[in-house]
């Protein structure tokens, strides 16, 4: 009982992580029909931002977290205004290649200016935990800053979602883009929104990532980065409850089951349950079912 | 016997009826119109029709050069009951050429295997210079031969309509639906277009149904007429018929 | 149709493989072409191969596939295992690599074969990544330092001829109604479904032909580097195998050859830097993307060279001969 609880804690720390970047997979989704293969890079140059100042400019945690997402989100408006601009009319398949290839060059690029090696990201926040019931579950600093932070952002994107002109925009842009054309919506600037709202997301989790972790490299948003699309799928793309629930989803079983014996396979459960909600309910868990008009 | 039969049709996608509970038959030989105003359901019914959805309620029975049921028809299998169609937005294969098109429409005349494909066995040289030769002979009868090697994406919009009524043809159908085929032709060229389509239905022993808006073109054309309004059935008959039926007249020109 | 034509056209091509095989062969013997060269001559080869299948799939069929690795990793690990632990001399090693790759093919082809575009990408992604954690987890295949001391058997002549044979069936399947049946799922599925083409039949057998010859490829490979392990096989070579595709030109079996050469010239040259060659891909790719989406050689492709097609228009029947 108590390693599960200890383990939900794990779970929900991960998953977290998880559903910040699927928000970003989700919103772009939502709103150009994309998978942004490289929003998992730029989360990896958050991570990095993120070392850079806290190490370099030696500042503190709050800050660091502030310009890595402020890095971000102007990497994320740059990369869709040069790579994904020119392509917004290509098929699906070139726009999906075109991603890829964003993704490769920030990993590579990152890689030939850093060099491969990991590097340790400076313990920032301390090493102070909480020890509950006489010290069998114990909860790190680390884990509620996590939880915590990722609490803040999403009631923060709620917001601007549901109360912002900005956010209206979006919502409007992404059911229908010509007819939010026509009623003056400035879909350009539209996009360019998301995909700094999105990146700055994934700003902030290769922060925490860095500081859960402890360790960065320029291909640890690969993985991550399939993960959250992953948890974005289950919680039917393009639907912003679906990327968080997809999240926690998805790091609850992946902490299950490394807790459990598995740990060699969870990235293979991980891409089973992928499979699995593809086949069964392609629109998600949380996602409308939508036929194809003939 | 009629050649098709549909008994308490329905469809509703997400609780919006598209169709609700369409009875009607088709002879062997008939020209039918299919008309009604915009989202009456008629795209619908060649769907239903062709297994691109199923219904949910109601049956189709084919008796045609086999018989069947929509129950168990899967769309690439209606090809073999005798069923072939053309589509209101064009789906033509846009970067094989106008052959290529028509040779798709043979797709199911083909006998030689992988092996024979692969190794080149005389029997596949036999079968595809057959299949070439028909094509061409169809190809010419829409006047289309000398642009056999052209790309169908290529096409001025008229011939490829025709195009597609053409690799509609190859699968030597029984019955054919055309849905839209005059749209965005001119006059002259519609008014060819329905001799042709008189022409092939004497000279390939069709039956054929065809979605249509201009009006007089159907009344000239079609022996009898089904008019669908909001997914109903409001009307059938000869072209006088339906022109004098009210419901028909209330349906396009709206007022109580 | 004239016969006599498509025979002096085909001892034209059969003239050509016949004498770029002995020259290469000469060379070597003569030791014109180095070791270094012949690695990059297999290289080259093993590509073609990977290419020209990834082809069949995704350029001719439009399905998707960011597994195609995983099928050069299950003939790798069947053709080693064949050659290594059970002895069997190098076509018994190849067929193994063939048939599992092209089971496997079948296996996770009806599955996801259901899905489209972005979905079935991420979902034979998905497949390549469990293969690949499989392999590093099966403690019989080595698991993560995997398989040694697999025997040298791939030379000039294997990789050849198998590049070849490739090219010619895939090429012969094009040509054929079943090819066409395969683009023209491509090109409209519920057009092609509607003119009696069983779409789901097809994309599992174009699927299936191009798993059969990623194996043959993986076989090639593993007898060739004594040496293979799952992530040599992972997300990034199969990524490396579409940047050719892409390359070349989706649909183009000619832009593939043209699309493997130039690209692992370009590697070849590009080794000690490997971030810097992963780079240049990332930049290939996205220049071709936007300025030429059909790739180098767009629909231009083996049936338009002049070498295949001796005087006037070609019989669209019999193309490509």
């Amino acid at each position: 009982m108590k390693e599960l609880l200890q383990q939900v804690i794990n779970g929900l720390s991960l998953g977290s992580i998880y559903a910040l970047i699927a928000l970003g997979y989700t919103m772009v989704y939502g709103i150009i029909n994309l998978i942004n293969f490289a929003h998992g890079d730029i989360y990896m140059v958050g991570a990095y931002v993120g070392f850079a100042v806290t190490t370099s400019l030696h500042l503190g945690f709050f800050p660091s977290l502030v310009i890595s997402m402020v890095v971000c989100s102007i990497l994320g408006v740059i990369i869709e205004k040069v790579a994904y601009k020119p392509i917004r009319g290509s098929s699906r398949i070139a726009a999906l290649i075109t991603a890829i290839s964003v993704s490769l060059f920030l990993e590579y690029g990152m890689m030939y200016f850093v060099k491969a090696e990991t590097r340790t990201f400076p313990n920032v926040l301390g090493k102070n935990s909480l020890k509950l019931l006489d010290g069998s579950v114990v909860i790190d600093y680390k884990n509620i800053y996590i939880v915590a932070i990722t609490i803040i952002l999403m009631v923060a994107l709620q917001y601007i979602i549901r109360r912002t002109k900005a956010g209206k925009a979006m919502r409007a842009v992404s059911l229908d883009r010509e007819a939010a054309q026509l009623m003056g919506v400035n879909v350009d600037r539209t996009i360019s929104y998301t995909f700094a709202i999105g990146s700055a997301l994934a700003g902030a989790a290769g922060v925490l990532v860095g500081v859960y972790y402890t360790t960065i490299n320029p291909l640890m948003g690969i993985v991550p980065g399939l993960k959250a699309f992953i948890a974005a799928v289950i919680g039917g793309i393009g639907v912003i409850p679906g990327a968080v629930f997809g999240g926690l989803f998805l790091g609850m079983i992946e902490t299950m089951v490394s807790a459990y014996g598995g740990s060699l396979y969870k990235d293979a459960v991980a891409f089973a349950i992928l499979i699995l909600v593809l086949l069964l309910r392609p629109s998600g868990l949380l996602g409308r079912n939508i036929k194809e008009k003939v | 016997m009629p050649v098709l039969r549909v008994s308490n049709l329905s469809m509703s996608f997400g609780g919006i009826k598209a169709l609700s509970n369409i009875n009607l038959e088709v002879e062997r030989g008939e020209i039918i119109g299919l008309i009604g105003p915009n989202g009456a359901g008629k795209t619908t019914f060649f769907n239903l029709l062709t297994g691109i959805y199923s219904p949910t309620e109601g049956e189709i029975e084919y008796n045609l050069k086999k018989r069947g049921t929509s129950k168990n028809i899967k769309p690439h299998k209606i090809i073999g009951y005798g069923i072939s169609r053309t589509f209101q937005n064009i789906r033509l294969f846009k970067n094989m050429t106008v052959l290529e098109n028509v040779l798709i429409g043979f797709h199911n005349n083909f006998r030689y295997g992988l092996g024979a494909s692969v190794l080149r066995l005389p029997f596949f040289y036999k079968n595809e210079k057959e299949a070439y030769i028909e094509a061409m002979n169809l190809l010419s009868i829409f006047s289309l031969s000398d642009k056999a090697d052209e790309f169908a994406g290529n096409l001025p919009y008229g011939e490829q309509r025709k195009l597609e009524i053409a690799r509609a043809l190859a699968a030597e159908p029984q019955l054919l639906l055309l849905d839209e085929p005059a749209a965005g032709m001119n006059p002259r060229e519609t008014q060819e277009l329905m001799e042709l389509i008189k022409w092939i239905k004497d000279r390939f022993n069709l039956t054929i149904i065809l979605i249509e808006h201009d009006m007089s073109l159907v009344m000239n054309v079609c022996k009898r007429i089904f008019v669908f309004d909001y997914g109903i059935l409001i009307a059938q008959g000869t072209p006088q018929e339906i022109q004098n039926n009210p419901a028909v007249i209330k349906a396009y020109l709206g007022g109580e | 149709m004239n016969t006599n034509l498509f025979r002096r056209r085909n001892i034209l091509s059969l003239f050509i493989i016949v004498f770029l095989y002995i020259a290469v062969q000469l060379m070597s013997n003569l030791g014109i072409i180095d070791s270094y060269i012949m690695l990059n001559l297999i290289i080259i080869g093993i590509n073609i191969i990977l290419a020209v299948s990834l082809n069949l799939i995704t350029g001719f069929t439009g399905q998707f596939s960011l597994g195609h690795a995983a099928f050069m990793s299950i003939g790798a690990y069947a053709s080693a295992i064949a050659t290594t632990k059970l002895e069997q001399p190098f076509i018994v090693g190849i067929l193994m690599a063939a048939v599992s790759a092209a089971v496997a093919g079948v296996i996770i082809g009806i599955p996801t074969l259901r899905l489209k575009g972005d979905y079935l990408a991420i979902a034979t992604l998905g497949f390549g990544e469990i293969v690949r954690i499989i392999g590093l987890n099966v403690d019989y295949v080595g698991g993560a330092t995997g398989l040694n001391d697999i025997p040298q058997y791939t030379n000039w002549t294997w990789i050849y001829f198998m590049v070849i044979a490739t090219v010619l069936i895939i090429k012969n399947f094009i040509n054929s109604y079943h090819g066409r049946a395969c683009i023209a799922i491509k090109e409209d599925e519920i057009a092609a479904e509607a003119m009696g083409v069983n779409t789901t039949y097809y994309k599992v057998l174009a699927f299936t032909i191009g798993a059969l010859f990623a194996g043959i490829a993986g076989a090639l490979y593993a007898n060739y580097f004594y040496f293979i392990k799952p992530d040599s096989f992972g997300f990034m070579k199969s990524i490396d195998i579409l940047v050719i595709v892409v390359f070349g030109g989706m649909g183009s079996i000619l832009g593939s050859i043209a699309g493997a050469v130039v690209l692992s010239i370009i590697s070849a040259f590009l080794q000690s830097i490997p971030e810097l060659r992963m780079v240049v891909y990332a930049v290939i790719l996205f220049l071709i993307m936007v300025y030429r989406p059909n790739g180098l050689l767009g629909k231009f492709d083996l049936k338009d060279l002049k070498l295949f097609r001796k005087g006037g228009k070609v019989n669209a029947g019999i193309k490509g001969e």
